[in-house]
Formats: C-alpha cells, sequence, structure tokens
C-alpha cells in the first residue's frame, strides 16, 4: 500500500472522523461536551486496556534481549529528542528559556494515545507488531521531563521565588502520575494473567475498545479546537511550523535508530510513532509541578492544537510507510 | 445563638499541586480544610473549564479552612511559598463559627 492509500484509508477512518466531528463542533461553538468524570473514565478505559494487551502479548510471545534494545533506544530517544527541539525553538521563535524546555519535554515524551490510533491502524492493516511497545511507551514518558529540567535549570535557579520541591520529591509526582500507575499496572496484570486473564476481561478490553477509542477521539477532538480556538493567539507562526516539522524530525531519528533493532514493521510503525508522539496527559501535569513558570497555553496548544491532529491525520500513514521503508 | 469570629482562608490552585497544599496544611496548625471542584474560571492565561481538559494539568481546585486569627500568618506564608510558583489565589476572610473550640 502506498503512502497515499494509507493516508486515505487513515483520514476515513471511525477513529479520524469522530476526531474531526469533535474539532468542527468546537471549532463552530457547539454545546457538544463530554462531561470530565467520563472523560476521566475513558483515558483510564484506554490505559487499562492497551496496558492489559500489552502485558497478554509479552506473556505470550515471552521476553528477549531485543526487548532490553528496544527499551535503551526508547530512553535515549525521549532524551535526545528535547535538545533537538529546545534548540530548535530558541533558534527560530522568542521563546523564553522555561517555555522552549517545557515545549521540548512534550516532544520527546509520547502520546499514549497517538499510540492506541497507531496500533488500530496495524490492526486494520494486519500488520503484528511486539506487545512489550507498550512498555516502551511508558518508559519514554519520563526521560524527556528530565532533560527540561537540565535545559531550564539556569532560567529556573533565576525566577525561583517560593518552594521548590526537592527531585526526590517531584520524581515520585511524575513517576506516580496516575495514567503513568495504570498504564504500567495494567500491563503488569496482563504479563502475569496471560490467556486465562484475557479470557475474563475480552469483552471489556477487546470489544468494546474501538468504540471507547472514537468516544475518546471525539472528546480529544472538542479540547484541541477549543485549544486552538483559544490558545492560538498565543502562538507564533514558527511556533505551529515547530509543531509540524518537529514529529517528522523526530521520526527520522527514530526510523534511524530501528535500523538497528530487531522490531517487526508493526513494532518499528509504533516505535517511530511514539517517537513522533507529544504527550499531553502526562508531561503537562508534570510541568505544572516541575517548571511551573512555563505558559501551559504554549505547550498545550502546540502538542495538543497541532502536532496530535498532524499526527492523526497524515503522520501515522508516513510513520507506516517509513517502517516499510526502513524494514522492507 | 452566640457565634465566634474566625478567619476563612481560600486556596484555589491548580489540581496537580493539590497534594503539596494538603500536605502542609497537615503539617500546620490547622484543624481541618474542605477540597472543592472548581468547574470553570478565566485569568491571565485565558479562560477554561474542568470538562475542556485532557489531564489534571489545567484544572483547579479550592481548598477552604477555618482557623483561628491568631493563626492566620503561620498558616499563610508556608502556603504562599508553595501557590506563588504556581497559578492559584488565597483569599482571608472574615467568618463566624458556632463552635470555636473546633477550629
Amino acid at each position: 500500500m502506498s503512502a497515499l492509500d494509507l493516508a486515505i484509508a487513515n483520514l476515513l477512518s471511525p477513529m479520524v472522523l469522530f476526531f474531526a466531528l469533535g474539532l468542527g463542533a468546537s471549532l463552530a461553538r457547539s454545546d457538544l461536551t463530554v462531561p470530565e468524570a467520563i472523560a476521566k473514565f475513558l483515558a483510564l478505559y484506554l490505559m487499562m486496556a492497551i496496558g492489559f494487551k500489552g502485558g497478554v502479548a509479552v506473556a505470550k510471545s515471552g521476553l528477549d534481549l531485543t526487548l532490553v534494545g528496544v527499551m535503551l533506544a526508547g530512553i535515549v530517544l525521549s532524551a535526545l529528542i528535547p535538545l533537538i527541539g529546545f534548540a530548535l525553538l530558541r533558534f527560530s521563535t522568542k521563546l523564553s528559556t522555561v517555555d522552549a524546555a517545557a515545549v521540548a519535554a512534550h516532544y520527546g515524551s509520547i502520546s499514549i494515545v497517538t499510540f492506541v490510533a497507531a496500533t488500530q491502524t496495524m490492526t486494520s492493516l494486519g500488520l503484528p507488531y511486539e506487545g512489550y511497545l507498550i512498555a516502551v511507551a511508558a518508559v519514554m514518558e519520563t526521560p524527556a521531563i528530565l532533560t527540561a529540567l537540565f535545559l531550564a535549570r539556569k532560567a529556573r535557579d533565576a525566577a525561583k521565588r517560593g518552594e521548590d520541591e526537592g527531585m526526590g520529591t517531584l520524581l515520585r509526582e511524575i513517576g506516580l502520575n496516575g495514567s503513568v500507575v495504570m498504564l504500567i499496572g495494567s500491563f503488569v496484570i496482563g504479563w502475569i494473567t496471560g490467556e486465562r486473564g484475557m479470557k475474563a476481561v475480552s469483552p471489556f478490553v477487546n470489544d468494546l475498545f474501538f468504540g471507547m477509542i472514537c468516544l475518546f477521539l471525539l472528546d480529544m477532538g472538542l479540547i484541541a479546537g477549543r485549544g486552538m480556538r483559544e490558545g492560538m493567539k498565543a502562538l507564533s507562526w514558527p511556533a505551529i511550523a515547530f509543531g509540524l516539522y518537529m514529529p517528522l524530525i523526530s521520526a527520522a531519528l527514530a526510523a534511524l535508530v530501528c535500523l538497528a533493532l530487531g522490531l517487526s514493521v508493526g513494532g518499528t510503525a509504533l516505535m517511530i510513532t511514539l517517537a513522533a508522539s507529544a504527550s499531553y496527559i502526562a508531561v503537562p501535569a508534570a510541568m505544572r509541578l516541575a517548571l511551573p513558570e512555563a505558559r501551559p497555553s504554549i505547550y498545550l496548544t502546540l502538542s495538543l492544537g497541532v502536532t496530535f491532529p498532524f499526527n492523526l491525520a497524515l503522520g501515522i500513514p508516513l510513520y507506516v510507510w517509513l517502517a516499510g521503508v526502513v524494514k522492507g | 445563638m452566640q457565634t465566634y469570629l474566625k478567619k476563612r482562608i481560600a486556596i484555589v490552585i491548580e489540581q496537580p499541586a493539590l497534594n503539596r497544599v494538603l500536605d502542609k496544611l497537615d503539617q500546620l496548625a490547622v484543624t481541618g480544610y474542605t477540597v472543592y471542584p472548581v468547574i470553570a474560571g478565566r485569568g491571565r492565561e485565558g479562560s477554561w473549564r474542568s470538562d475542556g481538559m485532557v489531564s489534571d494539568a489545567g484544572r483547579m481546585v479550592s481548598v477552604v479552612c477555618v482557623c483561628d486569627p491568631s493563626k492566620v500568618e503561620s498558616i499563610i506564608d508556608p502556603i504562599y511559598k508553595i501557590v506563588s510558583r504556581q497559578v492559584g489565589i488565597i483569599t482571608i476572610s472574615d467568618c463566624e463559627v458556632i463552635r470555636p473550640d473546633h477550629f
């Protein structure tokens, strides 16, 4: 399948169309909303389902040395991408050091929803992938945050006022973020219980999964639309451009790294997607604690209002095509 | 009915920093507090709604505690050290209570 065919098939998938519905409704100022408690439930459900399925896949296939290599590659990519992003932002935009570091952290970390959407694309294309990649996704959440703290350390020291929690407290707060705990915990439960566990919860984590993603993406579209409407005025054109070209740089970097890893085509596409995605769940919460001086209107609007729609509509098919080239 | 003058401290703080504030209140001479959800608002960073947030990062909560006027300063100073770095508001107002020994 060519990159164009992949892009068209992806654009016409229910996931992307529900996202577009939410986005359009929000931009048109419709009163359509997903209540906060339901949105939280959907996020929890996705973490549980994807974590559990990843764990079951690992229980079935077992672990090998490739996992160690892929984990290390994920950590290095997550730590390295913010350095590139930070340099590009400082060069091309007028963002402050703290804002640039916070934005860079989002691009080094990952978006689990983009990952979930990509796994659905793999399933629809019949491309198998390594189940342990969900664990790789989890370890890629945090290194980028540490790199951002390193990049912003001077600006933080200069701006420091009030009480600063120690690094230990900060790491505990970041590491115990609800979404990370749910994801890792479900992965471990899936790993322990394997096929027996899957048989017990399959109707919940498999049969309902696709519909739940569509509903979640409807909400994401509503939120992204609201972000675009209210946050875009805080963004300059070079910053918006960054939200579009940075995923491609990260994807190219990940594709090069994947040349040395023994991943399948599906696994390579997911690894590239992870590197190219930008966080908007775990990292914003971490940034409010670690770099509260950074402006959420910039980093959230960029990752959620620019990069997420780009990845969902065009990025994922492009990364599948790129994986085919790398592993072809 | 006999009432007694106390101070009501209201802290509106970002959800991610809530535990820091509560941990600090637990360490201080505060006999109790109440946490309220906050639905929507507008500040220097623009307007927001709790149902328009993808994570807790942009959500706000309100913490209210009642204390004796003599304790206000010892509570506000350490709390402000946390809130000063975050998005947040602290207000102090007079209130009256019926059971003074509870505060």
